[in-house]
């Protein structure tokens, strides 16, 4: 099949998720709610029709951060925290690629924390997509930023973190993101949907998955009956967006924020020089 | 003296103008014909400190501050002493300046002219006491006044006329004064294209020429320039440099930069390699070629962030997690910084891997005048996969180790990079044949690859030799040209290519070799080690370390050497 790469989103094919799924068997534990954000993600691109081979997926370290393996589009498997500054680099050097991030509550917010900051300042067209567990999966069951200060159930803290839990919406607006979503892996539909708009809306998009960890958070299997969609409409107002995400207590899907700040671009000088015209300035 | 050199130190208080005295000396002194380099040193303030801008200044090109200054400047002696300790002076030398001297410049007993730049420029308004002091110390040392006139009016024809001609007439203010000075007269040679070039510059425009387009960095001392050249040189060619928020996203944007295509590239200091670590070995894991400029200062911490020092070796060379072959270039010269950056982008992208540049304060913030670098061409770039290939693999084991990398955009090559162990599809395996099969991999390819003559300077034969790196060099060839006709004769060897080790290569530049002393600027004699446990050298093997923020001087060499090989 012969095409041709103009902008990843622009590059049209028909494909069903299932074709952006690789062949290698996920290494989550059975029930875990990644299993739905992986698909959640598939019919969002067939939706698209984004061609698999001009989608980049890149990701930290967790069990969530696995995730690139498991499509069958170019992935990036990093390092722990990294996937942010690694997605800008590819984004901005390769305007064309769709660039998705995709990783945990550990990975984002607090060993990759300053990069989230960062990043939603910046504003580079690139899409967030972070699957919140409230705990680290990966190492086996430790409190992250948005476990609740009083959940005593890792040997690590046994008495609670006794910290405040981060908010990361509130965060992600207080710091310039210009997209900002909930959704739930207990509706795969709804995050497809909610994913799809993120990565169509220009600038630096979040997408909050809560994501059950069924092996060390199981109370959180119960979040699918908590879970309802958010009232009203998306704002493009930050104030109302500061209000409503303040006053939320977590469990309102949909998108609640979406801004209108142009994305980022790298300067371009309006006479391009060669490398032999560089020189110039050292001669004597 | 043979040495047809002269030093030159003019210091001052912030803001008197010391480095721009000391810029346009070395400018109009290129535009003469001449050689010369600068390096400056500042006190600790931010802003407004005392300054020294320390020349050398000749009719061949020179690379090293020398053992002894002719002449100390002072526009003003404010915190003056503390540069004592570099700026050393002799009964040969002369000192100009307000009669306020102090004890630390006087004792050394060097000839003493009273000039007060302040009271002279007082005379007229207008008048500028380091345009007095660089048209005094321009003549002194038998510049054409055209020039020094020339490379004036270029700096401030902007200001406009007034300003221009104030100049003009402070520099003939100069160089009236200098009756009873000791003039010592440069015969000017006319020479091929010179270049007025800083480390730093150099190896911006070796970057350049190498291929890179994307520079991510977070600012360091002294490393900043380097960016700072690159900013603007990147967007007039198509390039981008991003400033990141720290060097862990430095790098990875580097990664995420080159995964794309992208030749990338980032420079930093000690504290930035130290956190760039950890993704560096990502770089390598994954294949994905990044290069590194890691500007040495005076460490560990913050250590003497304005002071050069080869301490960061061992960091370099050891410092990344698992089994992690990378590549470890060291520049010889300022203008070496220049082939050593390109040479080091046109490595990484070959071999797919990370590497390091160890450039260093000395030779990154000199500025020098040398004959124009030639140009070199390699050949060789990244392999790309350019197809759709049903059976590709992204680490496949292919002779030779390097495998084609399909780059985002090319149907049905669709991979994941990784930094966990992988097979050679990339998918990620702890099984043992998998993480042999590509440890073996990231090794083979790198000590399979030809790195040529380039991976040393070696010079000289005979059974003593001196073993160094980097900015060492310079002061090391200077002594063995001042030994030379006392009969002691010197091999040299230099390695460019600090990682992967070149044991073969090694062995044939030692042969015959009976004793070597090993210089460096380390305190912990780093390079010593290093040559010891890599080279295993079957000669007798003496060690000369001594660490920063003094430079290492050709007389500390040509001293260590007579101890050295005082009986045989
Ligand atoms: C530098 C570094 N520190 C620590 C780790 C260990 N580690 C791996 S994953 C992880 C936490 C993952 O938690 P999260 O991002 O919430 O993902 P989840 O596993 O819950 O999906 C940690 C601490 C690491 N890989 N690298
Ligand atoms: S440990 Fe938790 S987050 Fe990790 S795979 Fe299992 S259920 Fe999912």
């Amino acid at each position: 099949m012969e095409r041709v790469v103009t902008s990843g989103a622009a590059t049209e094919v028909t494909l069903k998720p299932k074709d952006y799924k690789s062949d290698i068997k996920p290494v989550w534990c059975p029930g875990c709610g990644d299993f739905s954000v992986l698909a959640a993600i598939t019919r969002a691109l067939a939706a698209l029709k984004v061609a698999p081979e001009n989608v980049a997926v890149i990701s930290g370290i967790g069990c969530s951060s696995r995730i690139p393996a498991y499509l069958d589009t170019y992935g990036f498997h990093g390092a722990h925290g990294r996937a942010l500054p690694l997605a800008t680099g590819l984004k901005i050097s390769r305007p064309d690629l769709c660039v998705l991030v995709a990783g945990g509550d550990g990975d984002g917010f607090s060993i990759g924390g300053n990069h989230f900051l960062q990043v939603c300042r910046r504003n580079v067209d690139i899409t967030y997509i972070v699957m919140d567990n409230q705990v680290y999966g990966m190492t086996k069951g430790q409190a992250s930023p948005t476990t609740e200060p009083d959940w005593d159930r890792s040997k690590l803290t046994p008495h609670g973190t006794r910290i405040n839990a981060f908010y990361p919406l509130v965060v992600a607006l207080a710091s310039g993101a210009n997209f900002i979503a909930r959704a739930s892996s207990s509706d795969p539909n709804g995050a497809a949907k909610v994913i799809g708009e993120a990565i169509g809306h220009p600038g630096f998009s979040f997408v909050q998955v809560l994501s059950p960890c069924v092996t060390f958070r199981p109370e959180q299997r119960d979040w699918k009956k908590i879970v309802r969609p958010a009232p009203i409409e998306a704002t493009t107002d930050p104030a109302a967006a500061a209000r409503r995400l303040m006053t939320d207590d977590n469990f309102y899907l949909g998108v609640l924020y979406k801004g209108n700040r142009a994305p980022f671009e790298p300067d371009s000088a309006g006479q391009p020089s060669t490398e032999q015209e560089l020189e110039e300035e050292f001669k004597v | 003296m043979n040495d047809p050199a002269i030093s030159i130190a003019l210091v001052g208080s912030g803001g008197s103008g010391v480095m721009t005295a000391g810029s346009l000396l070395l400018e109009a002194a290129g535009r003469a014909g001449l050689y010369g380099m600068m390096s400056r040193s500042s006190g600790p303030q931010i802003r407004g400190g005392e300054a020294a801008a320390l020349l050398r200044i000749s009719t061949r090109p020179v690379f090293c501050l020398g053992n002894r200054f002719d002449f100390l400047v002072a526009i003003d002696w404010a915190n003056a002493e503390r540069f004592a300790a570099e700026i050393p002076l002799d009964t040969e030398s002369t000192i100009v300046g307000d009669d306020d001297i102090p004890d630390e410049f006087s004792a050394s007993g060097a000839t003493f002219k009273e000039v007060s730049f302040k009271r002279l420029a007082a005379q007229s308004a207008g008048l500028r006491p380091n345009m007095i002091a660089l048209g005094l110390i321009g003549s002194a040392i038998g510049l054409p006044p055209g020039e020094l006139e020339a490379v004036a009016k270029k700096l401030l024809d902007h200001k406009g006329k007034a300003t221009v001609e104030a100049s003009v007439s402070a520099l003939s203010i100069g160089a009236a004064t200098l009756d009873g000075l000791k003039t010592i007269d440069i015969k000017t040679e006319s020479v091929a294209e010179l270049w007025n070039i800083s480390g730093n510059e150099a190896a911006g425009l070796g970057a350049v020429r190498g291929g890179v387009r994307f520079v991510a960095a977070y600012p360091i001392t002294p490393a900043t320039e380097m960016l700072e050249w690159l900013a603007p040189a990147l967007e007039k060619i198509g390039g981008t440099l991003v400033q990141a928020e720290d060097e862990l996203a430095s790098v990875n944007q580097l990664i995420g930069a080159s995964f794309g295509g992208t030749p990338s590239l980032t420079a930093t200091s000690g504290p930035g390699l130290a956190l760039m670590t950890e993704s560096i070995g990502l770089a390598v894991a994954s294949e994905t070629p990044v290069v590194v400029v890691n500007v040495m200062r005076g460490g560990p911490s913050t250590g003497i962030p304005t002071k050069s020092e080869q301490s960061d070796l061992n960091i370099a060379l050891y410092g990344l997690h698992g089994d992690a072959p990378h590549l470890v270039v060291a520049p010889l010269s300022v203008s070496d910084c220049l082939f050593s950056a390109q040479w080091a982008v046109h490595l990484a992208e070959t071999l797919q891997t990370a590497a390091i540049v160890l450039s260093d304060q000395s030779l990154a913030q000199t500025r020098a005048v040398i004959p124009r670098p030639v140009d070199v061409f390699f050949g060789a770039r990244r392999a790309v996969q350019t197809e759709a290939w049903e059976d590709y693999e992204r680490y496949a084991t292919v002779p030779g180790g390097v495998s084609p990398m399909a780059l985002p955009g090319l149907t049905g090559c669709q991979y994941t990079a990784d930094g966990l162990e992988h097979n050679t599809q990339g998918t990620p395996s702890s099984r043992v044949e998998d993480h042999a099969r590509q440890l073996d991999k990231r090794r083979d390819k790198l000590a399979l690859h030809d790195y040529g003559d380039h991976w040393a300077h070696i010079d000289g034969n005979g059974p003593m030799a001196i073993i160094t790196w980097g900015s060492s060099l310079a002061p090391v060839e200077e002594a063995v040209e001042t030994l030379a006709p006392e009969g002691i004769a010197l091999r040299v060897i230099a390695p460019r290519l600090l990682m992967p080790v070149q044991p073969e290569r090694m062995a044939a530049a030692l042969e015959g070799v009976e004793t070597a002393l090993v210089v460096e600027q380390s305190h912990g004699g780093q390079f010593f080690h290093y040559i010891r446990a890599f080279y295993a050298p079957e000669c007798e093997l003496h060690s000369m370390a001594r660490p920063g923020p003094l430079p290492i001087r050709p007389a500390d060499v040509t001293h260590a050497i007579r101890e050295q090989w005082r009986g045989s």
